[in-house]
C-alpha cells in the first residue's frame, strides 16, 4: 500500500518536472524561464528528500538543504541582474 | 507493529498530497497566460507541495524531524523572497501582461511618484524666480 502511494507520488512529481521543463524550453520571455528554473529547484528539493526516504539515508536531507541555499542565491542574482545590471 | 504500518500509510498519503500540489504547480506554470500569473501559480503551489512532502517524510521518519523542519522553514522563507524579486525585476524591464489584466498598482504608484517629483521641482524653480525678483 505505502509502496504504491510513493510510486504514485513519484509519477506526479515526474509530470510536474516535465511540465515546467516544457515551460523552460518554450519560454518566450526570460522571466518565464527563470520561474521555471525556480520551480524546478523547489520540486528537486522535495524529490531529494523523498529519495532519502526511499533509500533510507539521512545524509541526502543535508544535500537538499545545501541545494536549496545555492538555487535561492542563483534566482536572486538573476533578478538583480535584470533589474539594474551586474 | 500495527502502529508502524498505520504511520507508513498516513505519511505516504501526505507525501501523495504534496506531490499532487507539485504536479498542479507544473500544470499552472505551463497553462497560465503571462509571466506574472506563472510566478503566482508556480511559487505558491510548490511551497505548499514542498511543505506537505516534508511533513509526510517527517511522519515516516520521526527522528529526522528537526532537519526536515529546517528545510521546510528555509523554503518557506526564501521562496516568496525570490518570487517577489523576480516579479519586480520583470515589471521593471517591461514584461508584457495578459490582455485580461485588470489593475497594475506598481505602475500607478510609480506614475504618481514621478508626477509629485516633477511638481516639487517646478515649485522650487518658481520660488527661486520670485526670490530673484525681490533682490
Amino acid at each position: 500500500m505505502a509502496d504504491v502511494l510513493l510510486k504514485l507520488s513519484g509519477l506526479l512529481i515526474f509530470f510536474g518536472i516535465l511540465f515546467s521543463l516544457a515551460r523552460l524550453v518554450i519560454g518566450r520571455t526570460i522571466v518565464d524561464r527563470i520561474v521555471a528554473i525556480d520551480m524546478l529547484t523547489v520540486i528537486t528539493i522535495s524529490l531529494i528528500v523523498l529519495y532519502s526516504h526511499v533509500s533510507g539515508r539521512f545524509i541526502y536531507v543535508d544535500v537538499a538543504l545545501v541545494y536549496g541555499v545555492l538555487s535561492f542565491l542563483a534566482v536572486l542574482a538573476v533578478a538583480r541582474y535584470l533589474e539594474r545590471g551586474l | 507493529m500495527a502502529e508502524t504500518a498505520l504511520r507508513e500509510i498516513l505519511g505516504s498519503f501526505v507525501v501523495l498530497a504534496g506531490a499532487f500540489f507539485l504536479f498542479s504547480a507544473g500544470l499552472g506554470v505551463l497553462r497560465m497566460p503571462d509571466a506574472f500569473t506563472r510566478i503566482q501559480a508556480g511559487t505558491k503551489a510548490t511551497t505548499l507541495g514542498n511543505l506537505l512532502v516534508m511533513l509526510g517524510v517527517g511522519i515516516l521518519h520521526p527522528d529526522w524531524a528537526l532537519k526536515l523542519l529546517l528545510v521546510a522553514g528555509f523554503v518557506l522563507i526564501t521562496n516568496p523572497v525570490s518570487s517577489h524579486a523576480l516579479a519586480r525585476a520583470g515589471h521593471f524591464i517591461g514584461i508584457p501582461m495578459a490582455p485580461s489584466t485588470g489593475a497594475d498598482a506598481l505602475r500607478d504608484d510609480e506614475n504618481a511618484k514621478a508626477e509629485k517629483a516633477k511638481a516639487e521641482k517646478a515649485g522650487a524653480e518658481n520660488g527661486a524666480d520670485r526670490a530673484g525678483d525681490g533682490a
